[in-house]
């Protein structure tokens, strides 16, 4: 008891100084797409390692995951003639193909704009558009609709308050992934932050790739494009011609 | 049960796709076309990447007529040397549109372009088979005599003429080499067999008999699609072999089915059947081509320089 509160007094006489860490845990760092994957769900937790006393201020836990990013041409449908086509188009320069976030509350308390600037955080941040052809003036229209037809297609979402925060230690958060997942390395980043202010951070990476029959087809399709076509053609005759035997035997048997 | 398929890079629903495969097996079957120009679009609707669909038409493709020619051969249905020589056009215009194909779609035009070819060329045909098998009804129950078909036309003066046995035609091959590079071009770009195509300009241009004309054209559909998949298999391996391989279980059932009921009907009632499909098909697609898409933006990956 006695140590106890020793403890605590010393604790408290040290000044607060920003040596908060970050100590993470995943559930897996590494999916594997196979015939009948349909989606999973990471578990991301960890706690905050401190060699002093909790300092003062609101603290906040922000998650990310991002896959790999692409390069994408955004085109916008006028009506021309009488019929709605394609007119113009810009390129964003980067955007990933997933990217979720998930905050341990509202984002203003949680992250401040300097911040959000700074580390890349929020979705339309992590979209890198440089230029636009000067014919289009309003080039953020495209960025958005990026943004607006990922986010319905669940390939972005934001999940304020997602992350569950316990004691000022402990976090824990899920983040589901989509079952139409690109291959790749998906970036997960932790921040931590007190008063809006990035103390912390902690980043991983999550490996994605097709495994079994799936990786086998996919790297024959681009390794050895002429034996991967001549066999998608033997399957297909073998099919064709497997079925009308057998109705033929149906029909006569 | 969902399958997450590799080169499309998406996860669907197995049973959806056995469906979708089963669905145009049975008209494949029926009338002799390959249902590429159904296929394709269901393929889209259901969130397969474009030029995965195209490509992966044309192998399904491959199989359904396979199943389907056999039943034809057994009938004699099959004139194999007009089959050749629109097969011989058919190669040509395959490697035509593959090369057109990766062009359009470097310049972002290549759905529209798609869906006009559609309009276009489904609206005329379907209109033409629905006017031309109209009157044919309203003739046999008139009770006339058989329909008058072989006109002496401008074809019948073209140099190279042939003689073609089992269709009982001595005519030039410049017609049948030409339908075959149209098609072949439709069956690169569009992911179709081109039946809808040939045969109605079988019957109409070239005046074969239409018990021939089905087994025919799919003779030829098989050749064409067949390197139409390599084609686009090496130039941008964008076949998705298990898509097909579930397209195609569902199609060669149907196709085999469909070849049944296909031969019960009469033949005017088989061509008015697949004129109203036809126009069906474009109508929805011209609608979309109208009317103010929801949304007006659309995102490809890759960029496009």
């Amino acid at each position: 008891m006695l140590r106890l509160a020793l403890i605590l007094l010393a604790l408290a006489a040290s000044p607060a100084k920003a040596d908060e860490e970050v100590v993470l845990g995943l559930s897996k760092n590494e999916i594997e797409i196979n015939t009948t994957f349909d989606g999973s769900e990471i578990l991301i937790f960890g706690a905050i390692k401190r060699q002093t006393a909790i300092p003062e201020g609101d603290l906040g836990v922000v998650v990310t995951i991002a896959g790999p990013s692409q390069t994408l041409n955004v085109r916008r449908k006028e009506r021309r003639f009488g019929i709605w086509v394609n007119v113009d188009a810009v390129e964003v320069d980067a955007a990933p193909s997933f990217y979720a976030v998930a905050t341990s509350g509202p984002w203003s308390e949680v992250l401040s704009e300097v911040e959000d600037l700074r580390h890349k955080i929020s979705i339309p941040r992590a979209i890198r558009s440089v230029g636009a052809p000067s014919t289009v003036k309003d080039a953020q229209s495209f960025t958005d609709a990026v943004i607006r037809i990922r986010t319905a297609n669940r390939a972005y979402k934001v999940d304020e308050g997602a992350v569950e925060l316990r004691e000022d230690t402990l976090f824990q958060t899920s983040v589901k992934l989509p079952a139409n997942l690109t291959e790749g390395d998906y970036a997960t980043r932790i921040f931590l932050t007190r008063e809006g202010r990035v103390i912390s951070q902690y980043e991983t990476i999550i490996d994605v790739r097709k495994v079994g029959m799936e990786r086998w087809l996919f790297a024959l399709s681009r390794e050895q494009p002429i034996l991967y076509g001549l066999m998608s053609l033997a399957i297909a005759i073998g099919a064709g011609w497997g079925a009308s035997a057998a109705f033929r035997a149906l029909r006569h048997g | 049960m969902y399958i997450y398929l590799p080169i499309a890079e998406v996860s669907v629903n197995a049973f959806l796709l056995l469906g979708l495969g089963g669905l145009v097996g049975v008209l494949s079957g029926m009338f002799g076309v390959g249902g590429g120009f159904l296929m394709t679009p269901l393929l889209f609707f259901i969130g397969i990447p474009p030029a995965v669909a195209v490509a992966t038409g044309a192998n399904q493709i491959v199989a359904s007529s396979f199943s389907a020619v056999l039943a034809h051969f057994q009938r004699r249905a099959v004139d194999l040397r007009m089959g050749t020589i629109l097969l011989i056009g058919g190669l040509f215009g395959a490697a035509l549109g593959v090369l057109l194909f990766n062009y359009l779609q470097s310049l972002g035009q290549v759905d529209l372009l798609v869906t006009l070819f559609y309009v276009v060329f489904l609206g005329i045909i379907g209109a033409l088979m629905f006017v031309e098998s109209l009157r044919a009804i309203r003739r046999s129950r008139r009770g006339g005599g058989v329909p008058k078909r072989k006109k002496h036309s401008w074809i019948h003066k073209l140099p190279l003429k042939m003689r073609f046995r089992t269709s009982g035609l001595y005519i030039s091959v410049i017609p049948p080499l030409l339908i075959g590079v149209a098609v072949g071009v439709l069956a690169a770009i569009m992911g179709v067999g081109g039946g809808f195509i040939m045969v109605p300009a079988m019957i109409y241009l070239l005046g074969m008999p239409t018990k021939v004309v089905v087994g025919t054209s799919l003779f030829q559909i098989i050749f064409v699609t067949a390197f139409a998949t390599m084609l686009h298999a090496v130039s941008s391996g964008i076949v998705d072999v298990v898509l097909a391989v579930l397209l195609l279980v569902g199609g060669v059932v149907g196709a085999q089915i469909g070849t049944v009921i296909g031969t019960r009907l009469k033949a005017e009632q088989l061509r008015i059947l697949l004129a109203i499909m036809v126009m069906g098909v474009c109508f929805k697609l011209g609608l979309d081509l109208l009317i103010q898409p929801a949304e007006l933006y659309s995102i490809a990956t890759g960029g496009g320089h």
